[in-house]
């Protein structure tokens, strides 16, 4: 790994003030470090941001829950709060990787990496979530842009995801047999009025599904986008899934999140 | 470079590294404690399993400068007065390894385990060991050797 510059920043403020066109910030290191490790990012300066202490934690309120961005995927599934408030969520990141990554990699650092293939960008699409950052506040719908690619600016600094609490929610996913990424990973949540299907794993970025969602909110039953022929055209392809198979497995997965709703 | 300060299986530690210093390297090359060890080191199969204030992590993917001031065990760490910890006696008896190098990575893993459930079942224990890859045993013995050391914690 080349060499960089550690720096531990106290606050938000210390934090982008040290950003620079050559810096990341710190969290887990998850994902950073191995890319680092494999020369697929190179940075001058490093910036652990996990010992800034507002950014972790968790609230509840009666209409959301509020995730730090520091906060472990230890501490979400085994939180009493997301589990009575959004128990999918719970069990979303209780089925991220592995025990140490879940010991280590954080909510924030999944979400701004923005891997087409990770949990957690499903559930802020799902459970229209408000991205909080040291700047302003993005919605879910226009965070995620593209493969590995957010609306995060240059130094700007994610301190909270605000998740809106569904009437029901299911997460279901067909996962990797070796790493545990999403092959496919479906998230319905159930909303006032309102039905998101959030993809993730099938394309580039993660995607809420305007067809099932517009026949779930119809009809709040598998039985509505039963044999529901997807185009699979803009879905990925490769050695675990071809992209007719990720297309029937998008039905597959949603089908089961409704009935386990 | 930078002061790494840790408290290593009891012992406080004070030691200039660089910046980029792998704790699974500081720990293997600048203690000696080469009892952790390296298989992928992509973050996959485990070996380097180490525990930092009582969780594991794997330390091919952790930065010395970021667990700065943590108390770390290793394998080292777990025998008392040169008696084996009960998982390694354990390991030992019901033959949870062959070539031994995967074994380091599941004896601190599965610790952890039992630290945070006591008494998991076989599937829990399959769950647990989802980031530890052994190429030799078929995990049968290893899940039967965690579930030993179980009734011995």
């Amino acid at each position: 790994m080349k060499d960089f510059n550690y720096h531990s920043a106290k606050d938000s403020k210390e934090a982008s003030k040290l950003a620079s066109s050559s810096s990341a910030f710190l969290a887990g290191g998850m994902t950073t470090i191995p890319s680092m490790k494999l020369g697929l990012a190179t940075y001058k300066d490093l910036i652990d941001i996990k010992n800034i202490k507002k950014l972790s934690g968790i609230k509840v309120s009666g209409k959301s829950v509020t995730i730090g961005a520091a906060t472990k995927h230890v501490e979400v599934s085994n939180s009493k709060d997301v589990k009575k408030a959004i128990p999918s969520l719970s069990s979303l990141a209780e089925g991220i990787g592995d025990p140490q990554v879940r010991n280590r990699g954080t909510i924030g650092g999944s979400i701004a990496n923005n891997d087409p293939s990770a949990d957690y960008p499903s559930a802020c699409i799902a459970l229209n979530a408000t991205i909080h950052t040291n700047e302003r506040k993005i919605e879910a719908a226009k965070f995620f842009k593209g493969m590995f690619e957010t609306a995060l600016k240059k130094g700007e600094l994610i301190e909270a995801i605000e998740f809106q609490i569904p009437e029901k929610s299911s997460y279901q996913k067909h996962p990797n047999p070796a790493s545990r990424y999403a092959i496919v990973g479906v998230y319905v949540a159930k909303h006032k009025g309102d039905v998101n299907v959030a993809v993730t794993g099938a394309k580039s970025c993660v995607y809420n599904d305007k067809e099932m969602s517009k026949a779930l909110a119809g009809n709040f039953s598998s039985s509505s986008i039963d044999g529901m022929d997807l185009d699979s055209s803009e879905m990925n392809s490769d050695m675990h899934a071809s992209a007719d198979f990720r297309a029937s497995l998008v039905v597959t997965q949603a089908k089961k999140a409704v009935d386990a709703c | 470079m930078g002061k790494i300060s840790l408290e290593v299986n009891g012992r406080k530690v004070e030691k200039e590294a660089p910046d980029n210093t792998l704790l699974s390297t500081f720990l293997r090359e600048h203690l000696q404690l080469t009892g952790t060890h390296i298989g992928c080191d992509t973050s996959q199969c485990g070996a380097c399993v180490v525990h930092v204030d009582g969780n594991s992590l794997k330390s091919c993917t952790a930065l010395a400068a970021d667990v700065n001031g943590s108390k770390v065990t290793t394998i080292e760490g777990l025998e008392t007065n040169g008696k084996m910890h009960p998982m390694q006696e354990a390991f030992k008896k019901l033959h949870g390894l062959q070539c031994g190098f995967c074994t380091p990575g599941m004896v601190m893993s599965a610790v952890d385990l039992l630290q945070k459930n006591k008494k998991p079942s076989d599937t829990e224990i399959r769950d647990w060991l989802e980031g530890n890859i052994c190429r030799c045993t078929g995990y049968q013995n290893i899940v039967a050797a965690v579930k030993e050391a179980a009734t011995k914690m």
